[in-house]
């Protein structure tokens, strides 16, 4: 008899775990801070059931090399933050990228600078995400917008970390982590797992970074008899240091590139009503939500408006943007920050049609009446929002 | 440990010559460190140490953080890993937890331990993983050319420290007891045979065991302070400047004063991190 697929009622946050566990993640290190804290509360009930190990560290940074090191002791692994503990993880995301050491940084977006806002919604970390650490580098971050998207994505963020071996961001916000929505648990075998490619050579053969035919060489684990070098310092393909100037150009090339080059496989958009569109919307995360419903309600009324929503932000799809700019006039760029991804929607445009950013920090999600508001082209606030709603809320730290 | 052979004893005094090249890897010499610096000293007590113990190979691995000292698992065929500046300690608790049978040596420096580590470094001691910190404690740092640390005494100069140092110091051992470290001792370049058997106990004890090492940088603390040589300042700071705890304990007390103690300086049971952490796992399995 076919075993039917299990139904929760989960928030986002959850749906992260499900996704990770899933996809076999069997190390969690953490620091709690508000609004990503479920996610290692819940990581800590759950991964000592299975077998897999689970640590509170001292702090962010310190997470994120224990995660390096259970990585490199050959365990799927993952930690997850916010805010201000995002940037404290960054040298070491930069560390993770040097030594394509396999892992996965959730990172669920709260208002900042510092401490900022800690329960309240933002979009403002997306050029962290990219930029975050010292130096050229490759970055995957995906943009899940909703509950089970996210676990859905969370798979795909640990089958992308295996398969390039290098870590994976998943982007999002207080509003997508805190959100309860039913969500369909995938049976055993139905979503594909990717596992870590190990060398097959004998130990005195092994060099951990010869990427041979590819763009990315097998990686062993330490205890299993292949004994490798790892240094966070340029190094040739046995691991270790080099000052040789043609080989750190051709180490750095290839860092970024094993991801720019595969580009096609890693983006991931959703187009919605792209068509025959005349103005386009490009949304991510919770703003593709309200983005949606604005294009769905405009449609109805006979507006030709179309959305395209990225699931992976970086690297960009240019692309697909560009292939918008072409047929649309203009493209609306809705953002819960004053401004990051809309300079690259303009970039990648190419000046083929106008693009217009709608910004929005003070901690409330983008209304959709907002969005369309702009697609209309009138106006996009006063936002009409209750006035019960608008009382001042208790603040907390996080 | 299954793969543990008879241990031999330490120190090692075997009349033939001790084969380094087994433990070193083929082709990473020279090294980076100047002549007269003490960090070669205590890399060959190292190897003889983990010779003593038996422990295969494979079933080590040695992680370091950024400085001169950190560079030491670049030479040594281990499992090894060479982290960022502080960081050995976290990284090396991932490694530990996800692979409990490794046996974890931890290489870090002065600064790297107690200055942009100090955090990962109490904490370390705070959990009883079986970890062996090894501070490779110059009083300077040393890559970076000579700026002071948190264990350049005061007064002495250095090049963030131009008229003489006005902090007071860490003491290595003093902290990593007080933060719950079950193994603590201190050692000395010069003292190269005792300190093979300190570092053989230390890797033979179950739980977080630090190792304060004292040796020179005459490049940088040397010059700067007015050594004439590397071995004068051998003589002066691991030398004269040390009494072994045996020793101490049969002098009076105004022959000890200023002098650091060597060997085991505390030692205590408590239950080891990933031991502890399998009972959880039992527990949460309803075993
Ligand atoms: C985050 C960061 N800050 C600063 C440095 C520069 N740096 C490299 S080594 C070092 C000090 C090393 O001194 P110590 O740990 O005492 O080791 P030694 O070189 O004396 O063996 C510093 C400050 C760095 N690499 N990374």
């Amino acid at each position: 008899m076919k075993k039917s697929k299990q139904k929760k009622f989960i928030q986002g946050n959850e749906a992260c775990v499900e996704g990770a566990l899933y996809a076999g993640c069997r190390f969690y290190a953490g620091y709690p801070i508000t609004p990503s804290t479920e996610i290692m509360e819940v990581m800590a009930a759950r991964l000592p059931k299975i077998g897999g190990s689970f640590i509170q560290m001292e702090d962010e940074i310190a997470s994120m090399c224990a995660v390096v090191g259970a990585s490199l002791g050959g365990l799927k692994s993952m930690t997850a933050t916010s805010g201000p503990g995002f940037s404290l993880k960054q040298e070491a995301i930069g560390y993770a990228c040097m030594t394509e050491v396999p892992c996965v940084i959730v990172n669920v977006m709260r208002s900042g600078p510092s401490t900022g806002y800690p329960t309240g919604p933002s979009q403002s970390d997306v050029m962290q995400a990219k930029w975050g650490t010292h130096g050229d580098h490759p970055a995957v971050v995906l943009t899940p917008s909703s509950v089970q998207e996210l676990l859905y994505e969370t798979i795909r963020a640990f089958n992308l970390a295996e398969t390039y071996r290098t870590p994976v961001i998943i982007l999002y916000d207080e509003v997508i982590g805190h959100m309860r929505e039913a969500v369909t648990l995938p049976l055993p075998g139905e979503i594909n797992v990717v596992e870590r490619k190990k060398p097959n050579c004998p130990p005195s053969e092994y060099k951990p970074y010869d990427v041979q035919d590819g763009n990315v060489a097998p990686l062993a684990a330490y205890g299993e008899g292949y004994r490798f070098h790892v240094t966070g310092l340029y190094h040739a393909a046995d691991g270790f240091p080099t000052s040789n100037t043609k080989l750190i150009q051709e180490t750095n090339e290839r860092l970024v590139n094993k991801i720019d080059r595969n580009k096609e496989t890693i983006c991931k958009n959703e187009e919605f009503c792209l068509d025959d569109a005349e103005i386009g919307v490009f949304a991510y995360g919770v703003c593709a939500k309200s983005a949606k419903f604005a294009v769905k309600e405009l449609r109805s009324k006979g507006v030709k408006v179309g959305l395209l929503r990225p699931l992976t932000i970086w690297p960009f799809p240019d692309d697909a943007v560009e292939e918008m700019a072409k047929k649309v006039k203009t493209i609306i760029v809705p953002e819960m920050n004053l401004g990051q991804v809309v300079h690259e929607v303009e970039r990648a445009s190419k000046g083929k049609c106008d693009v217009r950013g709608l910004f929005r920090v003070d901690t409330d999600p983008i209304h959709p009446k907002q969005i369309m508001n702009a697609i209309l082209g009138r106006p996009v606030e006063p936002t009409v929002i209750p006035s019960e709603v608008l009382i001042e809320r208790d603040m907390i730290d996080g | 440990m299954s793969t543990q052979t008879a241990a031999r004893t330490v120190p090692y005094k075997e009349k033939a010559p001790f084969d380094y090249s087994s433990y070193m890897r083929k082709g990473k010499l020279p090294h980076i460190w100047c002549s007269g610096c003490g960090h070669g000293i205590v890399l060959k007590s190292l190897l003889r140490a983990i010779d003593a113990t038996g422990i295969q190979k494979d079933d080590i691995a040695i992680v370091s953080g950024i400085g001169c000292s950190s560079r030491t698992p670049g030479y040594l065929d281990f499992n090894t890993l060479h982290t960022l500046h502080g960081r050995a300690l976290p990284c090396a608790t991932g490694i530990k937890l996800a692979k409990p049978k490794l046996k974890v040596i931890v290489v870090t420096g002065d600064g790297d331990a107690l200055a942009i580590g100090g955090n990962h470094f109490i904490h370390a001691c705070r959990r009883n993983m079986d970890l062996t910190i090894m501070v490779y404690n110059n009083y300077i740092y040393g890559m970076t050319s000579g700026q002071s640390s948190p264990t350049t005494p005061q007064s002495m100069i250095a090049t963030t420290a131009r008229y003489g140092s006005i902090e007071p110091t860490f003491d290595t051992c003093t902290l990593a007891k007080a933060a719950g470290a079950t193994f603590v001792a201190r050692g000395t370049a010069y003292h190269a045979q005792e300190l093979e058997k300190t570092i053989y106990d230390a890797i033979m004890h179950k739980g977080t065991s630090v190792l304060d090492i004292l040796d020179s940088c005459p490049t940088y603390y040397g010059r700067f302070n007015k050594f004439k040589s590397a071995s004068e300042m051998m003589e002066k700071i691991e030398k004269d400047g040390t009494l072994s705890i045996s020793q101490a304990d049969k002098l009076p007390p105004e022959k000890r004063e200023g002098k650091l103690l060597r060997g085991v300086l505390h030692k205590s049971e408590r239950p080891e991190y990933c031991e502890e952490y399998e009972r959880l796992m039992e527990k949460a399995q309803g075993k």
